[in-house]
């Protein structure tokens, strides 16, 4: 793919369009923040989502979903990127309906999302550093079921999820890539404390403590020992889905930045006529323009299930978020002082950035998947 | 779709048979390329013979009309057709100005006897044309230029120096920008046609920092060029001189597409024992695989027509500095190896030689400066630009 298709068109308008208006920064990010919710999201808002149908579109049809694909919910991700909008779309709308696709945790799961009552997380860290690898978080087998004991972390809406994806260990040792299994463990479950935080850009996130959780075998995704093809379809939708949530937060920041070049004046001229802030930001267009494109090659691989799909999911994440860093910090240095302040929403694209460019790998785990893909 | 399956399998079953394999290796230098022309020796039997089968069945102009030595292809089968030719590692066999550049403006401008005497020789790689547009005086202002034609009767009489003339000592033609009036600027201009063995041309080629001398200067001393021999109406020529310019810029459009595959191409160097080296070449990769994922889209919106006017220029700028990094990641990667400038392991400096070659890409056509200039004023909209 290159160019949209009329659906996808029309897809791209309605999720601007909604997300402008109901998604505002001032209606939803600034709007939960202050009164210090929870969730830090509305679920009114999840609700709306589900009207117009956009939970569904990575849903099969023969699941009541749209059975659409990466490339829309790229669509749809760019928007909320660009709208700072705080929702369960990517961690369960695509993450979450992509862990369990094809499982009969979709039979349970995919009403809720569909209708925008469940919200589902998604745990695979366990350090400061995204390493799916390294999973360690034990399940030890324990009668018909399981016993899971360790702690995850950077589990996005892990306080407010109905259920948690988890990635766990059922054989062999952190660093490889065998012997992982993908359980899906209620909020409710016994012994599983979550600490709900608030992240830098007052998006949530979880610390959760497995303490000797009991599963069935029920709750097992997928195959035992064999949760690294699972594993990985999740967190290429998920890497896949950030890197244009990223491009939106690098165009919202940018349409910001320039519009304040063309009304801003110092020294009797506007300061978009400074050559040397004109460079800048013509060489920013071209970084978020490229990341644009790389996002949605890597959405289109995805889709169509080509081989090359995972290498360009690491070249999207990895551009994405260096392109984004660029909007962002360019952002707040060209409004000068105002930038600095909390009144200002250009600062918003930056810590937002900064947990999004974290979310599913950093810029440097993704160059070096780069580079071991390329075989160097 | 499958009429269109029909067109591709025939397609590939024919460059199967006739593509030969010595024109499915990756073009290592320039020397490998298929300039054609008056006085072109082909490198080898393979490369005259895939230039002879193209030629024939009118591939190498794919969708110019079968009339003047074209395909007659549309423009989804000259799609399907690059494909193929893609698929198979096919070499293009034949590099040549008169088809990605001076043949679409002839199709557009020319006069009917134009069209059927010089498309069919390009096509089949019969003259090799040079463009004349530079001048001393005029680089990123070209309209400024003033090498003059006059008007005298039955021909006419051209004076003056063009610069940064591709090729201009091994052109067999030449499509030149002349002054036929000084009354407007860019109405004052029109597209000659000529033969660089008329008398009173003159070329003389410029020595750059790489050792090579892809370019000259070019002078014209009393030239003269008959009246059949202008493109388009006499002080029009500024208009075909912008259509051919939308023409480079679509090439430039395609600049990445060779990247998509494969990683930096740093041969065996690809694997540096230094791991800070390997984090900066990794770096570079994610830029140039997305710079190719943007040269796939740029070249789908362009086809399309959804691109605005400026882009080129965001084009351009990107891909000439991805390509400086890239040399300047070889030179690294190669060491003291990449210094050699003569040697037969170092094939004659040639990673040294690309390296400082590739300085000039964001000079020339437009520097970086000027295409970032061009950005902020059209695309971004920031004043006084």
């Amino acid at each position: 793919m290159s160019l949209l298709t009329d659906d996808q068109k029309m897809l791209k308008e309605t999720a601007a369009n909604f997300l402008a208006e109901e998604g505002s920064i001032a209606k939803q990010l600034r709007h939960w923040r202050d009164i210090n919710c929870r969730d830090g999201f509305g679920h009114g808002l999840w609700k709306q989502f589900a009207e117009l149908g956009l939970n569904g579109i990575c849903i099969p049809e023969s699941h009541g979903g749209m059975g659409l694909g990466a490339v829309e919910a790229a669509l749809v991700l760019e928007e909320i990127g660009r709208n700072l909008t705080p929702s369960p779309f990517l961690g369960s709308a695509v993450v979450g309906a992509s862990a369990i696709q094809g499982t009969k945790h979709a039979d349970r799961w995919y009403p809720g999302i569909l209708s925008g009552e469940a919200v589902l997380a998604f745990a695979v860290d366990e350090g400061p550093r995204h390493a799916p690898e390294q999973t360690a978080l034990e399940a030890r087998r324990q009668g018909n079921g399981f016993v899971l004991s360790g702690a995850k972390q950077f589990v996005v809406q892990g306080g407010s999820a109905d259920m948690i994806v988890t990635a766990a260990r059922t054989t062999g040792s952190p660093g490889e890539r065998d012997g992982l299994t993908l359980f899906a463990v209620p909020k409710d479950a016994a012994g599983l404390a979550v600490d709900n935080l608030s992240m830098v850009d007052s998006s949530k996130a979880a610390r959760l403590a497995f303490d000797n959780v009991a599963l069935d075998a029920d709750a097992v995704i997928g195959e035992v020992d064999n949760g690294w093809q699972p594993l990985q379809r999740a967190l290429n939708a998920g890497g896949a889905g950030a890197s244009a949530e990223l491009v939106g937060v690098a165009s919202g920041a940018s349409t910001m930045t320039l519009d304040y070049l063309k009304q801003r004046k110092q020294f009797g001229k506007l300061i978009g006529e400074f050559q040397a802030l004109q460079h800048r930001a013509a060489h920013l267009y071209a970084e978020i323009e490229i990341a644009r494109a790389a996002a949605f090659k890597a959405a289109a691989l995805l889709d169509s299930g080509d081989e090359r799909a995972e290498l360009f999911v690491s070249v999207a994440k990895a551009k994405a978020a260096t392109a984004a860093s660029l909007a962002v910090s360019e952002g707040v240095q060209m409004h000068g002082g105002i930038g600095m302040t909390d009144e200002h929403d250009i600062a918003l694209f930056m810590k937002r950035e900064a947990v999004l460019g974290e979310l599913f790998g950093d810029v440097y785990y993704h160059r070096e998947r780069v580079a071991q893909l390329s075989g160097y | 779709m499958t009429e269109f399956d029909g067109f591709r399998s025939d397609t590939r079953a024919w460059l199967e048979a006739n593509c030969p394999a010595k024109m499915r290796k990756p073009i290592r230098s320039e020397a490998d390329l298929c300039w054609g022309g008056r006085n072109w020796s082909f490198q080898s039997d393979a490369q005259q013979r895939w230039l002879e089968v193209m030629a024939e069945r009118g591939w190498t102009g794919p969708d110019w009309p079968t009339d003047y030595g074209g395909g007659g292809l549309s423009a989804a089968e000259a799609r399907v057709l690059k494909e193929e030719m893609q698929r198979i590692g096919a070499r293009p066999p034949l590099t040549s100005f008169g088809i990605s550049m001076l043949g679409p403006a002839l199709l557009k401008f020319g006069t009917e006897e134009q069209k059927k005497h010089y498309l069919p020789k390009i096509a089949r790689g019969q003259i090799r044309w040079c463009q004349g547009y530079s001048e001393p005086g005029a680089g990123s202002d070209l309209a400024g230029l003033q090498t003059k034609a006059d008007d005298a009767g039955d021909h006419w009489l051209v004076n003056g120096q063009k610069v940064w003339t591709s090729y201009a000592d091994k052109a067999d033609w030449i499509f030149c920008l002349v002054r036929t009036s000084s009354k407007s600027k860019q109405g004052g201009i029109s597209f000659l046609l000529f033969d660089m063995t008329t008398p009173g041309v003159s070329t003389k080629p410029i020595l750059l920092i790489s050792g090579s001398s892809p370019f000259c200067e070019t002078f014209f001393d009393d030239v003269k060029v008959p009246k059949d021999q202008i493109v388009g109406e006499v002080n029009k020529g500024w208009d075909v001189a912008k259509y051919l310019l939308g023409h480079e810029r679509e090439m430039i459009a395609g600049m990445g597409l060779g990247t998509s595959g494969s990683s930096v191409m740093l041969g065996p160097a690809a694997r540096p024992a230094d791991p800070s080296l390997r984090t900066e070449i990794a770096a570079f990769d994610v830029d140039a695989l997305a710079f190719a994922a943007m040269s796939e889209r740029f070249a789908a919106m362009w086809k399309a027509g959804e691109v605005h006017p400026a882009s080129p220029s965001m084009m351009k700028y990107a891909g000439t500095e991805l390509n400086k990094r890239r040399n300047q990641l070889a030179m690294a990667a190669g060491g003291s190896e990449a210094l050699e400038w003569d040697s037969e392991r170092s094939r004659n400096g040639a990673t040294a030689r690309s390296w400082l070659r590739s300085k000039g890409n964001s000079i020339e056509g437009g520097t970086s400066e000027i295409q970032l200039n061009i950005v902020a004023k059209h695309i971004l909209g920031l004043p006084g630009a």
